[in-house]
């Protein structure tokens, strides 16, 4: 699809963010897969126009970058983290359930072209294992059958919601909040539970804190 | 020794991630108070304070503000590298999603102290959550007049972008990093010149971790000598550590650098079903793991590079007996050979035929002259590489080597899944496989 002249209008805006207009092209790639589902040639054409650069140097940037897809996504991007820790304590057998529910494979996407599957690496929520991502939403502490029903709940158009984050919308959506960060979600869901706080209760319930700050310190810093 | 909660002592305050919600504690004073000090001088503070990186070298913090040039007439850039991608690695993103402003007021401190205009957050895309939390924070301190022209009514003008990454472990190599944020493949500079001389656009550049900057705004508005009350001579402060994997409480455990893995796991309610510890990791899997007898160290940068490991991010990784360390390190292997840049060719090629000489292992065909054979490609891309990238991949087999040699001798003719059911390390009960 061309991309349109409000595309265009955007990725501008992208671009006047930084001291030096390329700087936007990694926002703006996101902003031709929100729009186009995957890193089109008409996305990649209209980057290389509004930067000033050649297709080529566009398409060299957008292959080395594995979020980057060059076929359609589909609704809903299904992320299983599969490195060491979530994979050896679950992931895998997650990863194999939804491979089987999808009747699909690694970077792939599902028979319905519904979905997307992919095999992901770690995910910065190790404690949170095993760790599964919708449109890059945490779905944290699944197992292979919640895992499965949160398909199944998209697939019926059932609102759900992330362990930590907003209710899931869906690729697009998320591409275009990579893109434009201040979505206004900022208040939907929580984004802080009990793991998150394993430590804090136990500090509160046995009375610990972080040393009082010294008296010589306090003088110093009312100077100046 | 006790917990110290600092970054994290209220989380546990629901709106805490809102402008209102961190002022309740006090929030934007250390702001308030550092503009009306000389940048300098706030370079001092974190010098004397002993502040070391905390995205996995440790590099102290204050010395590399002091690094960027004065009065050059060039713009300076502060950049926050906030690509948590270490397998291992799971602090910084609950940083930013629980006390994003603590970010934020740390990077205006920062950057009035090295005299930067501009501040760039990069955020890998693979988070949106914390993206969305970061950008949300700015905004609101752009609305309080924290962000913009004129901060706070002095002379003093700030602009920060919040930038999303798309997937590349690579990214949190810092000149990987600032290749990607101009719109590049990102790959490693050739180092020097160093960024804090020639960084973004070839400016000086600081780039600092998401928690090292989340440390100071509590470091102005307390004082260098607080800080020193926490940990040691070479490692003060303290740490959010990460507890991950076979223990009962994973999660999230602020405490002094010193603390040892023994009282964090105890913290973390011990191994899971009362199983035996097989091998832990201190700080992500670029460094060598470690084992029981390592237990009652302090995890400080001195006590870890002794043991011939290091801190790395301060977020252990703990495995039971039920896991095949081959396995485990196969896969490690196998995601740096994905995440290989491909620049340089030790890295490159060395990822590549070390994976495939483990999958043998893995699936029970390993031959034992690649035991060694493994151990001497390591070698071969060690030091040999054009980044810490390399390094990190040649870091998991040699230490697995040395406590589990057995184990990748049976591989020659057992596969990883016989010697170890998987099925066994699972967190959840009645899996299948």
């Amino acid at each position: 699809m061309t991309i349109s002249e409000a595309v265009r209008a955007e990725m501008r805006q992208l671009a006047a963010l930084y001291p030096q207009p390329r700087s936007a092209l990694l926002p703006m790639l996101h902003l031709v897969q929100s729009e186009e589902g995957d890193v089109t040639t008409d996305g990649i054409n209209a980057c290389a126009e509004v930067l000033g650069i050649t297709s080529a140097e566009v398409t060299a940037v957008s292959t080395f970058y594995t979020m980057y897809k060059r076929q359609k996504v589909g609704q809903h991007h299904i992320g299983v983290c599969i490195n060491t820790l979530c994979g050896l304590l679950g992931g895998d057998a997650v990863y194999a359930a939804l491979a089987e529910r999808l009747g699909t494979t690694h970077d792939s996407p599902s028979e319905d072209s519904k979905f997307w599957l992919e095999r992901i690496e770690c995910q910065a929520a190790c404690t949170h294992a095993p760790v599964m991502t919708v449109d890059w939403e945490f779905m944290d502490d699944v197992t292979p059958a919640s895992a499965v029903d949160v398909i199944d709940r998209l697939a019926r158009g059932e609102v759900v919601q992330s362990t930590r984050g907003p209710a899931i919308r869906d690729f697009a959506a998320t591409e275009r909040t990579l893109a434009f960060p201040n979505d206004g979600l900022a208040d939907d869901g929580v984004s802080v539970d009990e793991k998150m706080l394993a430590g804090l209760r136990i500090a509160k319930e046995r009375r610990m804190s972080a040393p009082p700050v010294p008296a010589s310190a306090v003088a110093g810093t009312t100077e100046g | 020794m006790t917990l110290t909660p600092v970054i994290t002592e209220h989380w546990d305050s629901p709106d805490l991630y809102t402008l209102e919600g961190y002022r309740r504690f006090g929030g934007y004073g250390a702001l308030a108070s550092a503009l009306k000090q000389d940048p300098d001088s706030i370079i001092s503070v974190v010098k004397d304070s002993g502040l070391r990186g905390r995205g996995g070298a440790g590099f102290p913090t204050g010395m590399k503000w002091g690094f960027v040039p004065q009065n050059d007439f060039k713009p300076h850039y502060l950049v926050v590298n906030a690509d948590e991608s270490e397998p291992g690695a799971c602090k910084d993103i609950p940083i930013m999603m629980a006390n994003p402003h603590a970010l934020v007021e740390g990077v205006i401190i920062a950057s009035y102290a090295i005299r930067a205009s501009h501040a760039f957050i990069y955020i890998r895309g693979e988070v949106p959550n914390a993206l969305r939390k970061v950008a949300n924070a700015v905004e609101q301190a752009r609305a309080a007049g924290f962000v913009g022209n004129n901060i706070l009514g002095t002379d003093f003008s700030l602009d920060i972008v919040v930038h999303a990454g798309a997937g590349a472990y690579i990214c949190g190599e810092e000149t990987a990093l600032l290749d990607s944020l101009e719109g590049y493949r990102g790959q490693p500079r050739l180092k020097p010149p160093f960024p804090a001389v020639a960084g973004l656009y070839a400016s000086p550049t600081v780039i600092n971790n998401v928690e090292t900057i989340a440390n100071i705004p509590y470091i102005i508005e307390r004082g260098a000598a607080w800080l020193r009350q926490f940990g040691t001579e070479k490692s003060p402060g303290f740490k959010v550590f990460a507890v991950s994997g076979h223990v009962n409480r994973p999660g999230i455990f602020e405490a002094p650098l010193g603390i040892t893995m023994r009282e964090l796991l105890d913290y973390a309610g011990g191994m899971r079903d009362g199983r035996k510890l097989k091998f832990w990791i201190p700080g992500g899997s670029s460094v060598p793991m470690l084992v029981e007898e390592h237990l009652d160290l302090p995890l400080t940068y001195e006590d870890m590079a002794g043991a011939g490991t290091m801190l790395g991010t301060g977020t252990p990784m703990v495995f039971d007996e039920t896991v095949s360390v081959v396995k485990a390190v196969t896969r490690w292997l196998e995601f740096y050979k994905h995440e290989s840049c491909g620049k340089c060719t030790p890295c490159r090629e060395g990822t590549y035929w070390i994976t495939g000489m483990l999958e043998r292992f893995e699936h029970g065909h390993g031959q034992e002259a690649d035991v060694e054979k493994i151990a001497h490609v390591c070698t071969q891309i060690a030091g040999r590489s054009f980044c810490a990238l390399g390094d990190a991949a040649a870091t998991p087999y040699p230490a697995a080597l040395k406590y589990f040699r057995d184990e990748f001798l049976a591989a020659t003719h057992t596969s990883a899944d016989e010697q170890f059911d998987p099925v066994a390390s699972y967190l959840f009960a009645g899996a299948t496989r």
